[in-house]
């Protein structure tokens, strides 16, 4: 299976009825794919929807109607409009339930580095300050690892998102929480040994005596 | 409110104008007035706006004609003219988390210095700002914001200049509308007076100084 597809699924995994879920850009934006019908789940766009929908059919987009990266979306029976204050309102309010969050970097303690990589790619960093800070659930979805080498560190060598800690880690080859507040095991993916997880994650991880393999 | 042509508007903006422009990732935002920001020259602008849009397109047409020389703003990693000019250092780049931006122009907006904010305690963003407890918890004093014009595109203007906005083009632009000292609008639709209801006003009309005429 796809990396993405295998993060994407599994984060699908933690919404609940009811919940209002925001969703970064890249793979996060994915998982909206894998949450079953019958979940009625509210997703958020920051700049100012609750109940975003598909990408419309061509020829049926409206350039009043878009996602938070400027490219058309549908928008769902039940949803609802309004400014960025609101919109920032819900987010630092602590009124969403969970955001889904890439990441460049989260450390033992689970601290997130997504926005910039010094002197390389300053992009700004956008909403995601607000979310990590004030979400009730933050879940990074990323892959283990870039190039060989562990995107799971002991210490950010990047600028944090948050002094806030994220709540949990999905990525192409383990669950990662943070009880306690230090790195632990809970899933690996199919296929995936303890041993080989821990082999591409540099931050030292807690091994439960039952790690079970994640269900997609 | 007193209705203009888009060349008279953009007269008024001098130089080196402080401006902020509505919109998010070009989605509601004023082209007709920035296509004639571009035609006058209007050179040295301190831009405050979300972002830096696409070249081409919304904001981005500033960067295009390098007239900004000062910008606040959340993100500007999809306008690669802006994040070299940026990184040439030709502006001064300002980056702001969204909700404390919005937060800032919304206290400039209604008479606050500033607002307490949980977002960016702990990060680069806290450098040189004041931390306050309270109840035990950290915040970051973040002072407010405001700019000579606001550039606002809405859905509808009625004739008294009352404003409504579709869908995700309102973001920044209600918000804006309240923080300068002239308010500049231009609407997909002017429409006669009682065509948006009371309850659907956004912008009250006494908060826009000039609409924008068709033609």
């Amino acid at each position: 299976m796809d990396p993405q597809i295998i993060i994407a699924r599994r984060v699908a995994k933690e919404l609940r009825s009811g919940n209002l879920v925001n969703l970064g850009i890249g793979i996060p934006t994915l998982v909206a794919n894998y949450v079953p019908s019958d979940l009625k789940v509210f997703f958020q766009s920051e700049n100012g929807l609750i109940g975003t929908g598909p990408i419309p059919e061509q020829g049926m987009a409206h350039p009043t109607l878009t996602d938070a990266g400027g490219r058309p979306i549908s928008a769902l029976p039940g949803a609802s409009t309004f400014d960025s204050a609101m919109s920032f309102g819900l987010i630092r309010g602590g009124h969403v339930d969970v955001t889904v969050l890439g990441g460049l970097q989260v450390d033992a303690h689970g601290h997130l580095a997504n926005w910039m990589i010094p002197g390389k790619m300053v992009p700004g960093m956008g909403g995601a300050m607000d979310l990590v800070t004030g979400a009730k659930r933050v879940i990074v979805a990323m892959q283990h690892a870039a190039k060989g080498k562990s995107k799971i560190v002991v210490k950010c060598s990047l600028p944090l998102t948050s002094a806030r800690p994220v709540n949990l880690v999905v990525t192409d080859m383990a669950v990662i929480g943070f009880p306690d507040g230090k790195a632990t095991l809970l899933e690996t993916a199919p296929g995936m040994s303890i041993g080989e997880v821990m082999a591409l994650t540099e931050a030292e991880l807690a091994i439960p005596d039952n790690v079970p393999e994640m269900k997609l | 409110m007193k209705a203009v042509s888009v060349e008279e508007a953009v007269a008024m903006i001098p130089a080196g104008a402080s401006v902020m422009v509505g919109g998010f990732m070009g989605v509601g935002t004023p082209e007709r007035l920035l296509d004639e920001v571009v035609r006058q020259r209007k050179t040295g602008l301190t831009l405050i706006s979300n972002d830096a849009a696409t070249p081409g397109k919304g904001v981005g047409k500033l960067f295009d004609q390098a007239l900004v020389s000062k910008l606040t703003a959340t993100h500007i990693g999809l306008n690669p003219k802006a994040q070299q000019q940026m990184l040439a250092n030709q502006i001064a780049v300002d980056l702001v988390p969204q909700g404390t931006f919005v937060e800032r122009i919304r206290a400039g907006g209604c008479g606050l210095g500033g607002v307490l904010t949980p977002t960016g305690v702990g990060t680069l963003v806290a450098e040189g700002k004041r931390q306050i407890e309270v109840d035990g918890k950290p915040f970051l004093l973040e002072t407010a914001l405001r700019a000579q014009f606001a550039l606002v595109h809405a859905f509808l203007a009625d004739y008294l200049g009352n404003l409504a906005y579709a869908l995700t083009s309102r973001n920044f632009n209600p918000v804006m509308a309240m923080a300068a000292d002239t308010v500049i609008v231009t609407a997909e639709h002017i429409v006669p007076v009682g065509v948006i209801a009371p309850d659907h006003v956004v912008t009250p009309a006494p908060l826009v100084d000039y609409l924008i005429t068709n033609g």
